[in-house]
C-alpha cells in the first residue's frame, strides 16, 4: 500500500474525538502542551499535525501547504484522507508548514469586523515545544504561562488586530500547543 | 446490543463526522474570540428546539469515550430534559453518566451553574435559547452584527437605565448581560443573575450552544467576565432571602415550591446534587428530616 493510503485513525469517530479534546484543551489554555497520537502522514508531516488535519480539515476547508509540506506525497495524503481543496495562502482556512515557510503572515485571512470567525488557522510545525520562553497572558491563562515560540513580534502584531487575526496551533512530533489571537505575547 | 459496541446503529455521539468537524471548527473559533457568537450549520436533532439542541450538538462534538457526563435542568439532575439527554448520550456514545458535580468531566446545563466550584478538568456546556443579547432591543441581525463589530453597546445600558427609571433598580434577574474580556457583550443564557459571578475567572471551559439560532460561543477558563451595571447602581447577585428548607444552605440559589392553596411554600436548593450531598453530610433545614 502506498503511503498516501495509510496513517489514518484506526477508529475515526473516537480517535478524532480524543484529538479534538486535546486541541480544544490546547487552544483554550494557551501554554498547555497536549499529546495527539494515532495518526501518521508522510514526511515532513508530524503525527500531531496529521491528527489535527484528520480532525478538522475536510472538503469545506481550503488548505494551504507551505514550503517543504507542499510535496506530492503529502498532497496525495491530504486528498485521500481529508479531501481538503489545496489553495493559496490568501484563501486558506488552514495553513500548514514551518514558521519560515508560512511567512509572510499578512497573507492569511483574519476575518472581518462582522465575522471575525472567518479567519485562518495556522498549523506551525516546530522542532521542539516546551513550556518556557515567551510569556503568555490573556483568556485561558491563570496569571501567566510560558511557551517556546519561533518569535514574538508576529504574535504581538496579530493580537493587536483582536478581535480579528489568525489563530495558531504549534506541533512538534506528537505534541501540540495552541495560541489563539486573544493571547498577549511578550518576549521572555 | 450495548451502546459501546462497534455494531451500534449510531455513530459515536450520534452526529456524523462531517457535522462534528464543522461544529468543532466553530467551537475553536469561539474559544479564540471569547464572547463572539460563531454561526454554525445547526442540525435537526431527535428532540424539539428549546429542549437543548444547541447544547446537545456541542456536547456531541466534545464527548470522548472516557467522559463522565452530567446533565442538569435548572439545577436538577432528575427532570425530564436532563434524564432524556443523559439517556441519549448513554445510548449513542456509550459514555458513563453521573449526578455528582465533582465526578463529571463534562456537564451540560440548562440555566444554572452548579454551586460546587468547577475544576480545570471540566467543561460546562450551556443550552442557549436566544444567544443575541441585543435581539430584543434591535430585531435586525444585520444591525446587531454591526453593533458588535463597532462595540456599540450604548443601547444595552439604556435598557438597564430604563429598568432603574421604572423600577428603581435593575430589574433584569436572569440572562443578565455581561461584557467578556472588555470586548463583546454576551448573553450568559437564562441563568439567574445569582450565577453571573461564577462566569468570571472560572477554572472550567464554558461553551454555549444555540441550536435554533445556530450560534456557538465560548468563555475560555480564567476569562474576565463583568456584569453590566452603573457606578451608582452596582450589579447585585440576588436570591430569595431564605435558607434552604431541606439542607439549611444560606449561600445557594433557591427554588420556591408551592405546598398548598393557602399560601404554604418552601424554599429548596435548585442544585439537587449540592442539596443531596449537604443533607448526606448531616445538614438539616427547618422543614427537612435528618438523612
Amino acid at each position: 500500500m502506498t503511503v498516501a493510503l495509510t496513517g489514518a485513525f484506526a477508529d475515526p469517530p473516537r480517535d478524532a474525538a480524543r484529538a479534538f479534546r486535546g486541541a480544544l484543551r490546547a487552544l483554550s489554555r494557551p501554554g498547555t502542551i497536549v499529546t495527539l497520537a494515532g495518526a501518521a502522514g508522510p514526511a515532513p508531516l508530524s503525527p500531531a499535525a496529521a491528527a489535527l488535519l484528520l480532525t478538522l480539515a475536510d472538503a469545506t476547508t481550503p488548505l494551504h501547504l507551505a514550503g517543504a509540506h507542499d510535496c506530492a506525497a503529502l498532497r496525495d495524503w491530504v486528498r485521500f484522507h481529508c479531501g481538503a481543496p489545496l489553495t493559496g495562502a490568501e484563501d486558506a482556512a488552514f495553513a500548514l508548514g514551518t514558521w519560515p515557510a508560512l511567512a509572510p503572515l499578512d497573507r492569511y485571512r483574519i476575518g472581518t469586523p462582522d465575522y471575525p470567525d472567518r479567519a485562518a488557522t495556522l498549523i506551525v510545525e516546530v522542532e521542539d515545544l516546551t513550556p518556557d520562553g515567551a510569556r503568555l497572558s490573556g483568556p485561558g491563562i491563570r496569571g501567566q504561562a510560558r511557551l517556546s515560540l519561533p518569535e514574538t513580534a508576529a504574535f504581538r502584531a496579530n493580537h493587536d488586530l483582536f478581535p480579528l487575526g489568525w489563530d495558531c496551533f504549534l506541533t512538534a512530533g506528537e505534541r501540540l500547543a495552541g495560541l489563539p489571537r486573544s493571547t498577549q505575547v511578550e518576549a521572555a | 446490543m450495548s451502546p459501546g459496541d462497534s455494531d451500534s446503529p449510531y455513530n459515536f455521539a450520534y452526529l456524523d463526522e462531517d457535522t462534528k468537524r464543522m461544529i468543532r471548527r466553530a467551537i475553536l473559533k469561539g474559544v479564540a474570540v471569547p464572547g463572539y457568537q460563531v454561526p454554525f450549520a445547526s442540525r435537526e436533532m431527535p428532540m424539539p428546539y428549546g429542549w437543548g439542541t444547541g447544547g446537545v450538538q456541542v456536547t456531541a462534538a466534545c464527548l470522548v469515550p472516557e467522559d463522565r457526563l452530567k446533565v442538569i435542568d435548572q439545577g436538577a439532575d432528575d427532570t425530564t430534559n436532563a434524564v432524556s439527554i443523559r439517556k441519549f448520550f448513554e445510548r449513542t456514545a456509550g459514555i458513563a453518566t453521573t449526578e455528582t458535580t465533582t465526578e463529571a468531566s463534562l456537564i451540560q446545563t440548562r440555566h444554572r451553574i452548579p454551586e460546587t466550584p468547577l475544576t480545570e478538568d471540566q467543561i460546562l456546556v450551556y443550552q442557549v435559547p436566544i444567544p443575541e443579547p441585543l435581539r430584543f432591543l434591535e430585531p435586525r441581525e444585520t444591525e446587531t452584527r454591526k453593533m458588535h463589530a463597532l462595540e456599540d453597546y450604548g443601547l444595552m445600558h439604556v435598557k438597564l437605565y430604563e429598568d432603574i427609571a421604572r423600577h428603581g433598580a435593575i430589574a433584569t434577574s436572569y440572562a443578565y448581560p455581561v461584557r467578556v474580556g472588555d470586548r463583546y457583550v454576551m448573553d450568559p443564557s437564562p441563568i439567574p443573575k445569582f450565577d453571573n459571578p461564577k462566569l468570571s475567572d472560572n477554572a472550567a471551559l464554558q461553551l454555549f450552544g444555540a441550536g435554533r439560532e445556530q450560534r456557538i460561543y465560548a468563555l475560555p477558563p480564567y476569562t474576565k467576565v463583568v456584569s453590566l451595571d452603573f457606578e451608582d447602581h452596582p450589579f447585585q447577585a440576588t436570591k430569595a432571602e431564605h435558607d434552604c428548607d431541606l439542607c439549611g444552605a444560606s449561600d445557594s440559589y433557591l427554588d420556591e415550591v408551592i405546598l398548598d392553596d393557602r399560601g404554604g411554600r418552601m424554599f429548596v436548593c435548585s442544585d439537587t446534587d449540592f442539596c443531596t450531598r449537604r443533607r448526606a453530610a448531616g445538614h438539616v433545614g427547618c422543614l427537612g428530616e435528618p438523612a
